[in-house]
């Protein structure tokens, strides 16, 4: 076929989003805060290691444990939402597979996140 | 979605190798990309040996002494042969670059050369650069100003003169264009680094007053934000230039607009 339209025409498309940058700011202050978080739910992984289901449902118990940790799955999870965002963008150029894909990656997060914020819940203030 | 094969009509045969030329003691070969769109064949690889003690150092010497003295079908783009027109921008050697400026001596075995990457072909190392040109078209690559027009030009620091230093030297080869991995996936939407570099050049002018409105063009998941600082395009700039720097200070405006 005949191509008619001119190539300014195809690359303006359908026009700038005006957006972008909260995504782009996200990602980095997630980054941020993992740095910490990370640090202390690894030290708080190696100091629980041995330790027996008790001893490990108090430590979870304390607020100043349970708060970080429960903080570090949900940015987490953010984090992993907006790379795996970003990697659809890049690789997937079906519309409908890129809506679909988008969609479930949402999905994914939350239903991860609802699991798991139930599970510590449960560990600290479960009977 | 992302090619890792080519397509069957782009897959590449072995072609003619071309008979050495007669009574040559320091024979160099060339492995060269060829295809034409008149004869439907699939493009080859065409060997060819150069007289080097006969031909200029550069590797644009050699192509032009192949031209001449052995295949005058070889097509490709040339102009000024000194690094400052970049239209001989191809694939030498693995990497995007200017054949007038890489010499051949920095090559070790035959020299293989290939059009840049990802573009449509329009013969042998001759790619089609309609959307590049089309994408620098639409950042608008000139002074914007509202002001009335002063009676002489429009003046500006030396401080400010200095922050074009490292973008007012792109000669718009698209060698960065066309070594980007994320131009190649999504080179419909994404501006690419050599665009994008151009785009902070006007955008970073002391004398532009339409910085506000280049940022609202700019500021868009796919025409900006595609870059994830691969840096194929500083490492592959015959200028030595960086557009990923240039891209990170603009998504540094973003920011500071933003937060």
């Amino acid at each position: 076929m005949v191509e008619l339209r001119t190539p300014l025409r195809k690359v303006r498309g359908l026009g700038s989003t005006r957006s972008g940058t909260s995504h782009f700011w996200a990602v980095r202050v997630t980054s941020v805060a993992l740095v910490p978080l990370s640090l202390f739910v690894i030290g708080l992984l190696l100091s629980l290691a041995g330790t027996s289901f008790l001893e490990a449902r108090a430590t979870l118990a304390n607020p100043l444990i349970f708060v970080p940790v429960i903080l570090f799955i949900l940015i987490s999870l953010e984090h992993m939402r907006l790379g795996m965002q970003e990697v659809v963008s890049d690789y997937i150029h079906s519309e409908l597979l890129k809506v679909a894909l988008m969609m479930l990656n949402s999905f994914f997060a939350v239903l991860i996140g609802a699991t798991c914020v139930f599970s510590l819940l449960k560990i600290a203030f479960g009977g | 979605m992302v090619e890792l094969t080519l397509p069957k009509n782009s897959q590449i045969r072995t072609g003619k190798t071309w008979p050495k030329p007669a009574g040559a003691t320091n024979l160099r070969e060339y492995k060269i990309y060829r295809w034409s769109p008149d004869d439907g064949q699939n493009p080859s690889i065409d060997t060819y040996f150069v007289d080097a003690d006969d031909c200029g150092p550069m590797v644009l010497d050699a192509l032009l002494w192949i031209k001449n003295n052995i295949d005058p079908t070889l097509t490709l783009r040339r102009s000024c042969r000194e690094g400052i027109c970049g239209s001989c921008a191809m694939n030498i050697d693995g990497s995007n670059t200017l054949a007038c400026t890489k010499g051949a001596d920095d090559i070790t075995g035959a020299v293989k050369i290939y059009p840049l990457p990802h573009m449509p072909v329009v013969k042998d190392l001759v790619p089609d650069l309609t959307v590049p040109y089309a994408q620098l078209t639409s950042i608008e690559p000139y002074l914007k100003t509202v002001s009335p027009e002063p009676a002489k030009e429009w003046l500006q620091s030396h401080e400010d003169r200095q922050k074009l230093d490292g973008l007012y030297e792109c000669i718009l080869c698209f060698c960065c264009q066309t070594s980007c991995p994320s131009y190649w996936w999504n080179g419909d939407r994404y501006l690419g680094p050599a665009v994008l570099l151009q785009a902070y050049r006007w955008l970073i002018d002391s004398r532009d007053e339409a910085t506000g409105e280049r940022l609202d063009n700019l500021e868009d998941p796919f025409r900006l934000y595609r870059c994830h600082t691969i840096m194929n395009c500083a490492q592959t700039c015959p200028k030595g230039l960086n557009p990923a720097k240039a891209i990170a200070e603009i998504k540094k405006m973003m920011v500071e607009r933003h937060v």
